[in-house]
């Protein structure tokens, strides 16, 4: 008898064993047999102030570390409230567990108190989900959900357990051995001819290009790519969630692509011979109008998912498997090149527009974001962790924070999940403890989660969080002024002040409405010991350039007007 | 461009677990597929069962369902038959309003169409029979007139010609079955999917 266990004892035991040591939760009436059982075992338990928080935790220690990320929750309105993180990890092939509490096994089905249908609502945004109401399918399961989230294309598993299954007792049977999913192939490979073509096509280009997106971090490929690139002369661009996957500071790194890239990256793509797309899934921010997409490319696709081949964008070869195996692979048939005129040709569209150095400008006496956010990478010394929230902010951290390393910015991409910041932050953190991390977030979304500063507080971390504050939804509010005359129909935003509503929470609030202030608020945050929150007033009505307006062709992007002090120029004054 | 839309059949083996047929339906409409038929049961391999499922669409469509029914956990294996020398079946069940003088004409029409009379009252036969969607329509072309009371069809089913079929590898399927409340009960019965 001495091996006898409860399911709710087996739910920590095996998250023990698949070397989980930190999960973001919430209790309720149908958890409440594992959360009894947690306090025996070694694990860190975050408790969070809304549900969502805690699945936006688990993405973000995800993003941070390459682990699954866990989070529990009660039956019900605890495992709904669950939907928007789920939704969110699985748009950017984030790896996250979540156990859910159900409502006894013989009363499923006659709408009991908290009962809610959650595998039937989560089915369409997860990899796999299970309702688990037998004890002895609870460590069977844990061991396949961690399996299945972190291989092939990372995924989110919901494991709902019903409160019958927590109490019941059995002999604890740990089998540590390869998971049996006779359906489950996550281990493709292409075959010789396909390489043989993918190379030819390489070494036949003049004008090549190296799309990497997130699947290069997901892999870890960043060597593979820095070596193929190099070898060849490709020049890199990265899509968002790409960033970090090629050092920004990289003579061949043009930077990012897509609705709000920089004109010559979109150029350049227009122009290529060749696209090289690695571990990314052409999305329609990405390729704007797929009708005049990359007109005079072949395309080379590698990518884990075979369905995502000629989804949005036809492809001449595909190549499926782990990217780095990939490589690897293909690296050696990979000749040399110096492709000079294509270079050459890059930075000539490069120089006409690269106004990206703001430093130098003036004070104008107006704070903008771009220089909020370069000045925090210039402290930082490019090295924190950034997690952003979604809307204008989020672009100006991609265009004016340079990220060398991977998995240094954590953002929403495919869902775009306002409130993102805050929690996945906190998870990003927990995962790595010595990571500088930093919260962009714009006035907005903050709020939409902002009770997680209470998390920080209860778990003493120490994140600092800058509020983009612009007193709008601004990136809808850019939307109406570019498409909708102006007309700002529910977008001026009126906020606490967040600088008090930190230290209410018992973190330091600052606020900081001029450019010369930056830089020692930033310096203080850093210094300080707990949590800093600054409030940076910026300049109200400010535009992301450029743009390419939804579904238009990718070279037709709405360009920095020069009269427009929408970034300082060197006359405004 | 745009490529030609089509009949495709698929044969999908599943594991025979509760919700699969859910994940499968699902599956079709959330990527915006309509699904034309659907017909499942068990098969020779005990622990799967075989799904027929026709839908309209282009080749590209056809390769990217089925990337996407790979992607599901409980998919055995996927084949797109449209293009392989096949037999397509499918039966139907139709009650006719018959009178005595029209019996003698619905029973000849039955054997032209090598149908079975499987059930027959004073006022009404129930004819089954099995083939084309193609045969199916015209025996319920034909039939219209004497007045159809209820018409059942199965949906295609489909099976490869010669000796290769499209089947799995018993050893394949995990040894953990279904357990509790979901086991069958009726082994006639599928709760399977
Ligand atoms: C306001 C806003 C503006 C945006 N503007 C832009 C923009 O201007 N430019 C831009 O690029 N994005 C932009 N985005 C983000 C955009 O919506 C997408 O999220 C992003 O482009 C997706 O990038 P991805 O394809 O690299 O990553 P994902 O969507 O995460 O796709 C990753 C791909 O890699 C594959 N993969 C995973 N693991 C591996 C592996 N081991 N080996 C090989 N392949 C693997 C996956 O199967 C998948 O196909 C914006 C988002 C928001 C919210
Ligand atoms: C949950 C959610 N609701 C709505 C949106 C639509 N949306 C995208 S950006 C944006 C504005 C964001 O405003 P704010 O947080 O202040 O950031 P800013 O754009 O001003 O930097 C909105 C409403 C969204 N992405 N997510
Ligand atoms: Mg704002």
């Amino acid at each position: 008898m001495a091996s006898m266990r409860t399911g709710a004892q087996i739910i920590w035991e095996a998250l023990v064993r698949e070397g989980v040591t930190t999960v973001f939760g919430y209790p309720g009436g149908a958890i409440l047999p594992a959360y009894d059982a947690l306090l025996d075992y070694p694990i860190r338990h975050v408790l969070v102030r809304h549900e969502q928080g805690a699945t936006h935790m688990a993405d973000g220690y995800a993003r941070a570390s390459g682990q699954v990320g866990v989070a529990v929750a009660t039956s019900g309105p605890g495992a709904t409230n669950m939907v928007t993180g789920i939704a969110t990890a699985m748009l950017d092939s984030s790896p996250i567990v979540c156990i859910t509490g159900q409502v006894g096994s013989r009363v499923i089905g006659t709408d009991a108190f908290q009962e809610t249908d959650v595998t039937g609502v989560t089915l369409p945004i997860t990899k796999h989900n299970y309702l688990v109401s037998h004890v002895d399918d609870v460590a069977p399961t844990i061991h396949e959900a961690l399996y299945i989230a972190r291989s092939g294309r990372p995924g989110q598993v919901l494991i709902d357990i019903t409160k019958d299954a927590q109490q019941a007792s059995t002999e604890l049977q740990w089998d540590p051995g390869d998971v049996k999913l006779p359906g489950y192939r996550p281990d493709l490979r292409a075959s010789d001819t396909e390489y043989s073509r993918a190379a030819d096509l390489i070494n036949g280009s003049k004008r090549p290009l190296i799309l990497a997106g997130h699947g290069v971090l997901l892999s870890g490929a960043m060597a593979q790519v820095r070596e193929l690139a190099e070898r060849a002369n490709i020049p890199v661009a990265m899509t968002l969630l790409g960033i970090g996957g090629f050092p920004a500071l990289h003579p061949l790194n043009l930077g990012m692509m897509g609705m709000h890239g920089e004109a010559w990256v979109n150029q350049a793509i227009q122009e290529a011979d060749l696209l090289l797309a690695l571990g990314m899934r052409f999305d329609d921010r990405v390729t704007g109008n797929t009708k005049t997409y990359a007109p005079n490319a072949r395309k080379v696709h590698i990518d884990i998912d075979p369905s995502e081949f000629n989804k949005n964008v036809k492809v001449d070869v595909a190549l499926a498997g782990d990217l780095a195996s990939v490589l690897d692979d293909l690296a050696p048939r990979v000749t040399a090149g110096d492709r000079k005129g294509w270079l050459d040709a890059i930075r000539d569209m490069k120089g006409e527009v690269a106004v990206r150095d703001i430093q130098n400008l003036p004070d104008s006496g107006h704070l903008y974001a771009a220089h909020v956010i370069n000045d925090i990478w210039r402290l930082t010394g490019g090295k924190a962790v950034i997690v952003t929230d979604v809307g204008q902010h989020q672009m100006w951290e991609a265009q004016y924070y340079h990220h060398d390393e991977p998995r240094s910015l954590i953002t929403s991409g495919g869902l775009g999940t306002m409130g993102f910041a805050l929690p996945a932050a906190i998870g990003a953190k927990l995962a790595r403890p010595d990571a500088e991390v930093w919260v962009v977030a714009g006035d907005g979304g903050f709020q939409m989660t902002m009770a997680e500063l209470a998390t920080i507080a209860q778990e003493k971390i120490k994140i600092n969080v800058a509020i983009i504050n612009n007193g709008y939804l601004g990136m809808v509010r850019q939307w109406q002024e570019f498409f909708y005359e102006r007309r700002y129909a529910a977008t001026p935003l009126l906020s606490p002040d967040f600088a008090k509503l930190a230290e209410c929470f018992g973190l330091t609030g600052l606020r900081i409405d001029r450019r010369q202030d930056v830089v020692p608020g930033v310096e203080k945050a850093r210094a300080a010991e707990g949590s800093v929150v600054i409030d940076f007033r910026v300049e109200q009505e400010d535009t992301v350039y450029p743009m390419v307006p939804a579904g238009a062709d990718l070279h037709k992007m709405i360009r920095r007007p020069s009269s427009a002090p929408i970034v300082e120029t060197a006359d405004d004054e | 461009m745009a490529e030609q839309l089509q009949r495709h059949t698929f044969v999908v083996y599943v594991e025979d677990k509760p919700g699969v047929l859910n994940r499968v339906a699902s599956l079709f409409r959330r990527r915006g597929f309509n699904i034309e038929s659907l017909a499942v049961g068990h098969t020779e391999t005990p622990g799967a069962s075989r799904m027929t499922i026709v839908v309209l669409t282009d080749a590209g469509g056809a390769r990217r369902l089925e990337a996407n029914l790979y992607k599901l956990v409980n998919v055995l294996r996927v084949q797109d038959v449209t293009e392989v020398p096949a037999i397509f079946r499918e039966l139907a069940m139709i009650k006719v309003a018959t009178t005595r003088e029209t019996r003698t004409d619905v029973m000849q029409l039955v054997d032209v169409f090598r149908a079975r009379a499987v059930d027959v009252a004073p006022e009404s036969v129930v004819i089954e029979t099995t083939g084309t969607e193609d045969k199916i329509d015209g025996l319920l072309e034909v039939l219209r007139p004497y007045g159809l009371l209820e018409v059942v069809r199965t949906g295609r089913v489909a099976m490869v010609r010669g000796p290769r079929g499209v089947v799995v590898d018993p050893a394949d399927l995990p040894a953990r079955g279904p357990r509790g409340a979901a086991a069958p009960e009726d082994p006639e019965v599928s709760h399977s999917v």
